[in-house]
């Protein structure tokens, strides 16, 4: 079972008290794009068997939305962090690689 | 051609006995509170309402006419009398105008109950509902927790004598006041706790 702690709350709680949200970090590209990047950013997605960002919400909670680093393969939670943010934090990515040394920041 | 219509709560009157007895706690004044909680207006304003203090991330706090329940980052319970409720809305947006928050009379649009009973009893009732830690020590009075229970949202907190409250929609009151008399059921305590 997945266990995740919300940043906003600080509650430690298992998967059904939250809502999945779909991949992290995407950029939005709207009515002036081109076909194949409006393409890109509503199907295209990572899909990876490993570290994954994901946007979660803590749907039973609080109420707020959060991202999470986590594995796909083995449900280990590297970090959680704020929503407000582009890109992963530097605290993330150092967590992240003081378990999964090989892991690189896919570009 | 207009009749007073009288208020009435969700299940009134509705009670169960067991392990632990679930009564329907009749009509409750309930008010949602969103803004900066950091602010020093707002915690003067929540003082006034009644009489808490501003609680701590999580936690429940007391006062004269009323509870403060911390529900998210920026938002509030305030638990005071039925008859009060609109009064302090009213107080609250006019102490409140000149910032981003909002006070809403949630009162009928929530059910509250009451878990009750010897030693752990109640505690192993929430504990068979939701997916929280509600070891003695992990979970006591002063706490508040906002979850699920079963299939649905719901927040609960300990009061001083170790009865719980629980709150939920009043959409699903038939439902959470089933589910915590079955829970509580003779003959189905746990005795984990």
């Amino acid at each position: 079972m997945l266990i995740l702690d919300c940043p906003c709350c600080g509650v430690r709680g298992e998967e059904t008290e939250f809502h999945g949200g779909g991949e992290a970090h995407l950029k939005r590209f709207g009515p002036d794009s081109s076909d194949a990047e409006f393409e890109g950013y509503l199907f295209t997605r990572q899909n990876p068997k490993g570290v994954n960002f994901e946007r979660w919400r803590h749907a039973n909670g609080c109420g707020k939305w959060f991202h999470a680093a986590r594995c796909t393969m083995t449900l280990e939670v590297f970090a959680t962090y704020s929503a407000q943010t582009y890109e992963p934090p530097a605290d993330v990515i150092a967590a992240i690689k003081a378990k999964r040394p090989e892991w690189e920041m896919p570009a | 051609m207009s009749e007073a219509i009288k208020a009435t709560s969700a299940l009134e009157g509705f009670a169960s006995t067991g392990f632990a007895s679930v009564r329907e706690c009749g009509l409750t004044g309930m008010i949602t509170l969103r803004g900066d909680l950091a602010d020093k207006a707002l915690a003067k304003a929540v003082k006034a309402a009644t009489g808490a203090a501003m609680p701590e991330q999580r936690k429940i706090t007391m006062g004269k006419s009323g509870k403060v329940a911390w529900m998210s980052s920026d938002e509030l319970l305030l638990v005071v009398d039925h008859a009060q409720a609109p009064a302090i809305v009213e107080a609250l947006t006019s102490a409140l105008k000149d910032q981003f928050a909002l006070a809403v009379n949630v009162s009928d649009a929530r059910v509250m109950f009451e878990v009750a009973g010897e030693g752990n009893g109640p505690r192993e009732v929430l504990a068979k509902l939701a997916p929280v830690d509600l070891a003695p020590d992990a979970f006591t009075t002063g706490d508040v927790r906002r979850t699920r229970l079963a299939q649905v949202a719901g927040a609960f907190w300990v009061e001083a004598d170790g009865s719980f409250r629980v709150v939920a929609f009043r959409s699903v009151a038939q439902y959470v006041g089933d589910l915590l008399a079955q829970a509580g059921a003779t003959g189905s305590a746990p005795e984990y706790f």
